[in-house]
């Protein structure tokens, strides 16, 4: 198994036909995702990389049956995007779209909470580079083929942090069950915790993967969570140990601005709630394997 | 974006909160000129500068004449002043804001800010004011009081009465406190801001009135494209020259007190790579993010920018590439490096899609670049390379 998608799940595209929307439902659609087809209001009708295009999603999921979509679009629009795709009753959605307003996911975030738990679809993102089941699905812009497929499960908020940990890994011939990027915006869809939560409940993850970085409370409460409720071992990297007070690192996230929210406190935290923490960056993959070896 | 004390005063005048009378100076003569308008005896001579903690700075004076007045602002214009949140190099201060004297009865704290944890606006308000708010939070939590707002249906009357309430006003004093408070709220929400701070609020001795006496806006910079008018506002001499121009070219550029400059597609990537670089035993000279989709014009953009920074001995490119081609990189780095006469060593790291082509072209192009193929290797290669600068210089200036 994999969490939150597998070759069966049958995805959409918001935003399909434009550029971006294009080269990357292609991308998808060559690593084997099984793409239904895809939604650009007013283009209802049309044909589209050899599949539907719709001008709602509603269309999209009783036509075609779509369960998950992938957002490329434009920041102005993408909160409206989230909420319908919510509303038509998809079950995952990748915003990969980044630079929404604050409190348009303010919003989102309060519309999500409206559906019982069971039926709320599951946001990763904004600002995040997807999530992929490898050898399987990809719902997401990642480079699908330095990824292996495998028992560790991985959550992170960087795009290109997640490909090195991703790389390392296949060097050591370890793989990956699911990895999910929940993105580098301040307010996203799912936190660390969130995706523990799935990962424990999967019997093919054997492992947890946590990248982190400065910012925010998440990797903590994450740690938090996994101390009381988790049977697995989870490994963790924060980036931002240079990182200075009060300057924001390219994601909108990242910005030290109280107790609690560097790296270097996150790491000492994290290691007081039993999480094994790989020391530097390039020594994710060996940490990893450290602890499989320890099982 | 931030903007300037006067600025978020007459924004939140416009939304019936009180404000002292007050005016905008450039000049020593404008300060005098704005006293006589404004009338009375007492007069605050404030340099408009994107930092709080002026006062310690020398940035805000009380004055009892015009003469005063005029040699307050002749202290300040043109002066860059250096608080606690500026950084050592400071912000020049080129506007003042002149305003009526106020008899101060009562210091009080009030602040709006986008709440992470709970995923909402949440008010604080505090009975503590005109001091750092992070200092009462860890010596008096208990005199901070700390009020969500529900997105969905925003401040509610009760919620800002209880906020008024804990202020420990008088009972004339909770109506217009309630009006302040939405006032503020209403603010926040219209124009996209992610804090609004008051600090302090003040309650006027004889009178008993509410005003506010310093205010400080931020505003979400992902929705300036929904706000004009709060875009107009922006001040760019109160920021980072070498930030903005990055920023203006669609780069992520932060300046560091190290000497390896680097580039680097991806936020997080960038902070692992900066942190390798001090685990090898250096410091990073700068925070870079190229983004997806690095062309060769944006590459060369890149190392200009990185360039700039004439105590940087050293540069690391570090890309993983995803959508980015590895291939299109290299070909972008031989192209700077040949229009750039660089002097300092340059290490390249390439990972990814098309890996084998892009380090061939490196390797092809005659350059005396460094390569490496893991993330340690560059970093340590990285700080070698910046040791051995440092010795060469050294040794010519000998």
């Amino acid at each position: 198994m994999s969490i939150l998608i597998n070759k069966e799940t049958r995805m959409i595209v918001q935003g399909f036909t434009g550029k971006i929307g294009t080269f990357h439902a292609q991308d998808m659609i060559n690593y084997g995702s099984t793409v239904v087809g895809g939604i650009t209001p007013g283009k209802g009708g049309q044909t589209h990389l050899d599949r539907p295009v719709f001008n709602t999603v509603r269309e999209s999921v009783e036509q075609e049956g779509a369960e998950a979509s992938i957002i490329f679009v434009p920041p102005a629009f993408a909160a409206d995007s989230i909420m319908e795709a919510a509303e038509a009753g998809i079950k995952f959605c990748v915003s990969i779209t980044d630079g929404i307003p604050t409190q348009d996911m303010m919003k989102v975030k309060q519309f999500l909470r409206k559906f019982p738990k069971k039926d709320r679809m599951v946001l990763t993102g904004p600002n995040c580079a997807g999530t992929i089941s490898p050898e399987q699905s990809m719902l997401g812009i990642m480079p699908g083929h330095i990824y292996k497929r495998g028992i560790v499960g991985v959550v992170g908020r960087s795009g290109t942090l997640g490909y090195e940990a991703a790389d390392q890994m296949r060097e050591l011939g370890i793989g990956i069950s699911t990895s999910v990027g929940i993105g580098g915006d301040p307010i996203n869809g799912s936190s660390h915790r969130d995706i523990f939560e799935k990962f424990e409940q999967d019997e093919e993850t054997k492992l947890v993967l946590m990248i982190g970085e400065i910012g925010g409370p998440q990797e903590v409460e994450a740690g938090v969570y996994a101390a009381k409720n988790m049977s697995k071992p989870v490994v963790a990297y924060i980036a931002g140990l240079t990182a200075p007070k009060g300057r924001r690192m390219g994601h909108a996230g990242a910005i030290i601005s109280s107790a609690g929210e560097s790296a270097a406190e996150k790491v000492e935290m994290l290691q007081d709630l039993g999480v094994t923490i790989a020391p530097t960056p390039s020594a994710m993959g060996e940490t990893i394997a450290k602890v499989l070896a320890k099982k | 974006m931030d903007i300037h004390e006067y600025q978020a005063k007459e924004i939140l005048a416009g939304y019936g909160v009180r404000v002292a009378d007050g005016g905008l100076a450039y000049s020593p003569e404008d300060a005098v000129q704005r006293a006589r308008e404004i009338g009375g005896e007492v007069w605050a001579v404030k340099a408009q500068i994107h930092s709080g903690a002026r006062g310690k700075a020398g940035g805000v004076k009380i004055c009892k004449s015009y003469e005063e007045v005029e040699a307050a602002a002749e202290s300040m214009l043109g002066k860059r002043l250096v608080t606690h949140q500026t950084g050592p190099e400071g912000k020049v201060c080129l506007r003042l804001y002149i305003e009526a004297g106020t008899n101060i009865a009562k210091e009080l704290y009030f602040s709006l800010l986008v709440d992470r944890a709970h995923e909402s606006i949440i008010m604080v308000g505090s009975t503590e004011g005109g001091m750092d708010i992070e200092d009462v939070a860890e010596n008096n939590p208990e005199k901070i009081k700390k009020i969500q707002i529900d997105p969905a249906v925003g401040l509610l009357a009760f919620q800002a009465r209880e906020m008024a309430f804990s202020l420990g006003l008088e009972t004339s004093q909770i109506s217009p406190a309630v009006k302040l408070i939405t006032g503020c709220y209403r603010a926040m929400r219209d124009l996209d801001a992610n804090m609004i701070e008051i600090n302090p609020l003040v309650v006027t001795g004889g009178s008993g009135k509410l005003m506010i006496m310093d205010a400080k806006m931020g505003f979400d910079d992902n929705a300036l494209f929904r706000r004009q008018k709060v875009a107009e506002l922006r001040d760019k001499t109160q920021e980072d020259q070498r930030e903005m121009a990055a920023a203006d070219r669609g780069l992520s550029y932060v300046g560091l007190d190290g000497d390896i400059g680097c580039m680097i597609n991806g936020a997080g990537l960038a902070m692992a790579t900066m942190d390798m670089i001090k685990l090898a035993g250096g410091e990073p000279a700068n925070f870079l993010d190229v983004g997806g989709g690095a062309s060769a014009e944006r590459t060369e953009k890149a190392f200009r920018l990185v360039l700039a920074d004439e105590g940087v001995k050293a540069m690391l490119v570090n890309i993983f590439a995803g959508i980015n081609r590895c291939d299109w990189i290299a070909e972008g780095v031989v192209q700077a490096v040949k229009k750039i006469d660089m002097k300092i060593p340059l290490i390249v790291r390439l990972s990814g899609t098309n890996v084998e082509a892009g380090r061939k072209i490196i390797a092809d192009s005659g350059l005396p670049i460094i390569t490496a193929t893991t993330l340690a290797e560059a970093a340590e290669k990285a700080v070698q390379a910046r040791n051995e600068q440092v010795a060469k210089e050294a040794e010519g200036v000998a």
